[in-house]
């Protein structure tokens, strides 16, 4: 039994007098004990499915099931089932860390004894701010008390919306450990992320754009089965070069990727040559061979659509 | 299920016990109320500043004065020595009302059964002169009841009224049932109103929801602790009225409580079901001000009595939970009436508050609403 499935998920809100649609046909599975990722920026729609799946909204149309309930009529068990934390805050602000802990897991017929193996290596950082108010901790003490407290009742499947979103860099990598002991546990998680460079911590990620999953598979495949040829391009007038890149017939897409710009080329016109020939007036050039990461896939996959 | 609720009551308790603000507004609001009401907010007089002007200075006329003084209504700021000193007084606004005995007054009574007192009162407010007038008549009329005793007047017709629960005309006796209607009213229903909505607006509820957590037990839950809040105030209001105003209760106090905390009960689930149908703690407080707090104040008959209303505002009174409350009240503390009398009453607010929490329960949305 797969821990979720969905088939062709349908949602569009009225938003005054047009309608937005913001699932336009997604399905995809999660299996036991897998980590999925849900890649992609800000209106992808990724809040919506989780929604779906977590039993907070009702889809326009199509199937889906979480650990092997059907999420409209037995919404029940689900509810029972999973461990649900919400891209806001989602706390008793005024409660303190402790306070929350165990209304969590007093209202799931379970106590924090009974399952403080599961957060223990989380909770033994927050233990010190133990009778701090949660509104005072910081956003990343915030978030592993929320993760804490939807993990007190021992879920079968765990869903993070924008768990990392927010939280410093430090504290983001602590959390992906976190998540991959979780994994560890038997627990299937469906984690939703904006940033690109989380998404090799999951076994299997979907690029989502526009309320659509663009591809799905793991991340390494993913990259791997990126094609064309890619180059990192820097000179002395990165705006000027950007400008100049995007003029050149040979490629295919240009856009900034940290400190260089990355270009892709079309396919044939594989040559460094051809890129110091053209781009011989700018000054400091530097042009580097690379390969494609998941950032890279994302706009060649966003470019085909 | 109990270890459920009662975390969650544990849990509402912390947020009311924490928000020291709001606290203080529910616990001060219904001592602050009974206590403007009390000696602000009152169509009484009491200790309106007087002269008296004596000519006679005999014993009739010492004793004439004690009695005006020996009321709750007066007090003599001086003894003046003629009418026309008083005008000087009038004018600073020392006195709201001067008393002029004539020379002989003892005597002239003793002799001729007749004599004047003349009363010059300050009439640039209508209502407070007018009054302290129907005083001082009320006054001199008793008094001269007490001298005539045993002697028998030709002719005369002395109206006898009596003023039945309420002898010395009181406005608490009024006021106190309107306060305390007013008041749990307020507590409950404004303070539920926005419970569940805070939790809406908060996001937690996206948490509670994705729980096994059933609506009934969040309702009930919720409410329990505004319900323990307002026993404390239906006792504090008692004991302001009873030992501070003065107001004696006539009734049974166990079956005037009881009475009181179903009246809680009628607010808080109608407070729930407010919270239950708004998307914003803003909304619900409007809902519950504009839909409840005026038409308490209007039509539960405390401010304004239904009897001179016309007829479409006097059916929708009967929809007021205050009201009945109020009657309840009314009938219970002051009238000491039983449950014999009342009975129709306490079955129209239970019915009330069935139906509300049936309704809230109903309308309590297991999802999320659609944006």
């Amino acid at each position: 039994m797969k821990a979720i499935t969905a088939e062709n998920i349908r949602k569009s809100y009225k938003n005054g007098k047009e309608t937005v649609e913001a699932l336009r046909s997604v399905s995809f599975s999660v299996d036991r004990g897998e980590l999925f990722g849900c890649i992609g920026p800000d209106g992808a729609g990724k809040t919506t499915l989780f929604r779906i799946l977590v039993t907070l909204l009702l889809a326009d149309e199509g199937r889906a099931t979480v650990d092997g309930f059907e999420v409209v009529k037995e919404y029940p068990e689900i509810r029972r089932r999973v461990g649900y934390m919400p891209g806001r805050f989602s706390l008793y602000q005024d409660l303190s860390v402790q306070e929350n802990l165990e209304f969590y897991a007093t209202i799931f017929r379970t106590s924090v004894k009974e399952n403080y193996h599961l957060i223990k290596d989380i909770y033994v950082q927050l233990e010190p701010f133990a009778s701090r108010p949660a509104g005072k901790l910081s956003g990343g003490m915030k978030q592993k008390l929320a993760l804490c407290c939807a993990l007190i009742h021992k879920p079968t499947v765990l869903f993070l919306d924008e768990p990392t979103t927010g939280v410093d860099a430090v504290s983001r990598k602590e959390f992906w450990e976190m998540l991959k002991r979780l994994k560890q546990q038997g627990i299937s998680i469906l984690v939703s992320t904006p940033y690109m460079d989380e998404a090799s911590l999951c076994d299997r990620i979907a690029m989502m754009h526009d309320g659509q999953f663009l591809k799905t598979d793991s991340p390494q495949n993913i990259t791997r089965n990126f094609q064309q040829p890619l180059f990192a391009v820097k000179s002395g007038d990165m705006f000027e070069l950007l400008h100049r890149l995007k003029k050149m017939e040979g490629i295919q897409n240009a856009y900034p990727f940290g400190e260089y710009h990355h270009a892709v080329m079309k396919s044939g016109m594989d040559t460094e040559a051809y890129l110091r020939e053209h781009l011989a007036e700018s000054p400091d050039l530097e042009i580097l061979p690379v390969r494609a990461d998941i950032e890279d896939c994302f706009i060649h996959e966003m470019q085909k659509h | 299920m109990k270890e459920q609720f009662l975390a969650f009551v544990r849990k509402e308790w912390f947020h009311i016990w924490r928000d020291k603000k709001t606290l203080f507004i529910l616990f001060g609001l219904p001592v602050v109320q009974i206590i403007i009401f009390g000696f602000a907010l009152t169509n009484e007089i009491k200790n309106a500043r007087i002269a008296v002007v004596d000519r006679s200075r005999d014993a009739l006329s010492q004793q004439y004065i004690q009695r005006i003084e020996a009321s709750r209504y007066f007090d003599i700021e001086s003894m003046l020595g003629s009418a026309n000193e008083a005008d000087a007084e009038f004018r600073k606004g020392k006195i709201k009302l001067v008393v002029v005995i004539p020379e002989n007054f003892g005597s002239d009574i003793r002799h001729q059964n007749k004599t004047q007192v003349q009363v010059i009162a300050d009439v640039s407010d209508p209502n407070t002169g007018t009054t302290l007038g129907t005083y001082i008549q009320a006054i001199t009329a008793d008094f001269q009841s007490d001298i005539n005793q045993g002697q028998k007047l030709p002719y005369t017709i002395q109206p006898e009224v009596r003023m039945l629960y309420n002898p010395q005309l009181k406005g608490a006796y009024n006021f106190v049932p309107g306060v305390m209607a007013m008041v749990l009213m307020l507590i409950c229903t404004l303070m539920t109103s926005i419970a569940i909505v805070k939790e809406k607006e908060t996001g937690t509820m996206e948490v509670l929801l994705v729980s096994p957590l059933k609506p009934v037990l969040v309702i009930l839950a919720k409410s329990t602790p505004y319900l323990l809040l307002s026993a404390v105030n239906i006792v504090s209001i008692l004991l302001l009225s009873v030992f501070v105003l003065g107001l004696p209760i006539a009734g049974n106090l166990a079956l005037l409580i009881g009475l009181s905390l179903l009246f809680t009960i009628t607010s808080l689930s109608f407070g729930m079901l407010i919270s239950s149908i708004t998307a914003s703690q803003q909304t619900a407080m409007l809902i519950s001000l504009m839909g409840l707090f005026l038409p308490t104040l209007m039509l539960s008959g405390f401010m304004f009595p239904i009897e001179n209303m016309p007829l479409p505002l006097k059916v929708m009174s009967n929809l007021v939970p205050a009201k009945w409350y109020f009657f309840i009240v009314k009938a219970v503390m002051i009238k000491g009436v039983g449950m014999a009398i009342i009975w129709k009453e306490t079955l129209i607010l239970t019915v009330m508050t069935i139906v509300f929490l049936a309704l809230s329960i109903r309308k309590y949305n297991i999802r999320l609403a659609n944006h």
